[in-house]
């Protein structure tokens, strides 16, 4: 360890200059301009801007459209949460089970739609969903199922986007489980089977509680990031139809950025904080509520 | 028999998880129209690449691709340095406020960018940068996530290199220039990948900052192009593929990195 403090800052400098700038700066300045009726007028002339108090955030209770974009995206997070997990969970077990032959071809396979573009995917998605010369409804039909207007029916738009980003995304904690599972001694299920215990046993009281702490990061940051979803329904519905993909993230954006009403906006983005942190912090509790 | 069930099982998995893509693929080798029939085709009747072609020479595509490889190339570049040497001082050296202004750090990880882009786009528009190269390199300089993965990599370097490079006369930027960053080089590529690809397949903030399709990163010019083109599936398709060639390669190229990479962020303390 060096005790040299001027070395240190001098390493810390540029980095922490540019994240309490471009970061800390703009996070209290968003906390700020929330509190404000900051519009179009006052692009131009910031002096236009009045504070409002609690104004915006009262407005947003009453707002309908900002509680259909606040259920679309509760419905979103709490459907494709842990279905996404309980996928890569399936595929880490599996993968990690001794009797697999070229695993690392496997998990690299699962893992591509991971690395690649979402709005790239989104439109090869798009016309996947394609009513009537989309390849799901194809193979719907050739089971005997009717073709769904997936994207142009507002019950099944939002089941369409939670599938696509369950195929999307399940790679990434797949890997983490795979880690999860690898860090699980070995003796414990050794000493299962003597005990004689069955393969769902096993699964019950090892796998599971031993995996308790990763699943509580892999739950953590899929809710935080499934909170903010934005590009699969930008591309593939605009929202729509009749605003069932309607999300926080997309209504913040055509508020902030294509009606300019950004003091309204900033409102909405720290509701979307506000969620997420609550989101977390009941994460934290049920977690270890169940270790007492 | 479990075995074979098992391994036809994740065969049909891996397939579906592909088949989107090879269907993209696919289509963007077909001629107009050729994607929007029933039944619909797996593959092409003929490989064509008029789409590839439409895409430069008419739609201008190039000028994206090189959008998206300078900004990609430059803020790996820029938040590489910046990231290690913060990840450095906080690893090996003692000073006032150390443990907090770390955990300040973690803890704001919470905060979702969004809350941020007002703000800073109002500041960035004020200093000229929006539609410019410098509007997306500016807020990805530094990452959080990056000087923890640094630290974290850099506590395992012994002191005793450190301390007897000082005694061999060094400074303490030679000491990080020339013992530690190609000690912590593996952790860089890490970095490195993750950081170009998310600034590749990165979405909500080149779609604000840039405001001119000249400007348009890949994704944002794809997402323009589909508002005109939702009824050319072959010529999307051949945008997606441009768009997602780069970033497999590069991933192709260092997955064992980019794994690692997740496993150690999944690491607590």
């Amino acid at each position: 360890m060096q005790n040299k403090t001027i070395s240190a800052y001098f390493f810390l400098a540029p980095a922490l200059m540019a994240i309490f700038v471009f970061f800390f700066i703009p996070v209290i300045a968003a906390f700020i301009i929330s509190f404000t009726d900051f519009d179009i007028y006052s692009l131009s002339n910031y002096g236009n801007a009045r504070f409002v108090g609690f104004d915006n955030y009262l407005r947003l209770f009453y707002d309908p459209l900002f509680w259909t974009a606040l259920q679309n995206t509760f419905y979103f997070v709490i459907v494709s949460a842990p279905l996404s997990i309980m996928v890569s969970l399936t595929a880490a077990i599996m993968l990690n089970s001794k009797l697999v032959k070229f695993k690392s071809l496997f998990r690299l396979n699962f893992f591509i739609p991971v690395i690649t573009t979402l709005i790239a995917v989104a439109i090869v998605w798009r016309f996947i969903y394609h009513p009537k010369f989309g390849f799901l409804n194809y193979t719907l039909e050739l089971v005997g199922i009717e073709s769904i207007d997936w994207l142009g029916d507002p019950n099944f738009s939002m089941p369409a986007i939670i599938i696509m980003s369950v195929w999307k995304n399940f790679g990434y904690n797949m890997i983490i489980f795979i880690a999860g599972l690898q860090n699980i001694p070995e003796y414990l299920y050794e000493a299962a089977e003597i005990e004689g215990a069955t393969g769902f046993q096993k699964f019950k009281f090892i796998t599971i509680p031993m995996l308790a702490p990763t699943t509580l990061f892999v739950g953590i940051i899929t809710m935080i990031g499934y909170f903010q979803l934005f590009a699969e329904p930008y591309i593939m519905t605009q929202g729509g139809p009749l605003n069932s993909t309607l999300s926080i993230v997309q209504y913040m954006y055509q508020e902030g950025f294509r009606w300019w009403n950004m003091g309204y906006s900033a409102a909405i983005a720290f509701v979307l904080f506000a969620v997420i942190m609550i989101g977390t912090i009941i994460q934290m509790k049920i977690q270890k509520n169940a270790n007492v | 028999m479990k075995k074979i069930t098992l391994h036809i099982f994740l065969i049909i998995a891996g397939l579906l998880t592909l088949a989107p893509f090879i269907w993209m693929v696919s289509a963007s080798l077909m001629n107009d129209g050729h994607a929007s029939v029933y039944p619909p085709r797996f593959f092409p009747d003929e490989v064509t690449f008029i789409q590839f072609e439409r895409l430069f020479s008419r739609l201008s595509v190039s000028r994206n691709l090189l959008n998206s490889v300078i900004v990609s190339f430059l803020v790996t570049f820029i938040s590489l340095i910046f990231n290690s040497m913060a990840g450095y001082a906080f690893a090996k050296y003692r000073f006032a406020g150390k443990d907090k202004l770390f955990s300040l750090l973690l803890s704001s990880m919470i905060i979702p960018a969004q809350v941020t882009m007002l703000p800073l786009f109002l500041m960035l528009k004020s200093f000229g940068f929006i539609n410019t190269y410098l509007a997306i390199i500016i807020p990805g300089m530094a990452n959080i996530f990056g000087i923890f993965l640094i630290k974290q990599y850099a506590m395992s370097i012994p002191d005793s290199i450190i301390e007897s490079a000082r005694m061999d006369g060094a400074s303490d930027f030679q000491i990080y220039w020339k013992i530690i960053l190609p000690l912590c080089t593996p952790i860089l590529v890490t970095l490195a990948i993750f950081t170009f690809m998310g600034t590749w397949n990165d979405f909500l903030w080149p779609l604000i900052a840039l405001t001119d399709s000249s400007m348009y990163t890949l994704p944002v010019a794809l997402a323009n192009l589909m508002g005109e083109h939702t009824k050319d599936p072959e010529l999307m398709m051949a945008g997606s593929v441009i768009t997602i060639i780069p970033i497999i390669i590069v991933f192709l190229a260092l997955q064992k990195y980019y794994i690692k990479g997740i496993m150690m962020g999944s690491v607590k303390e």
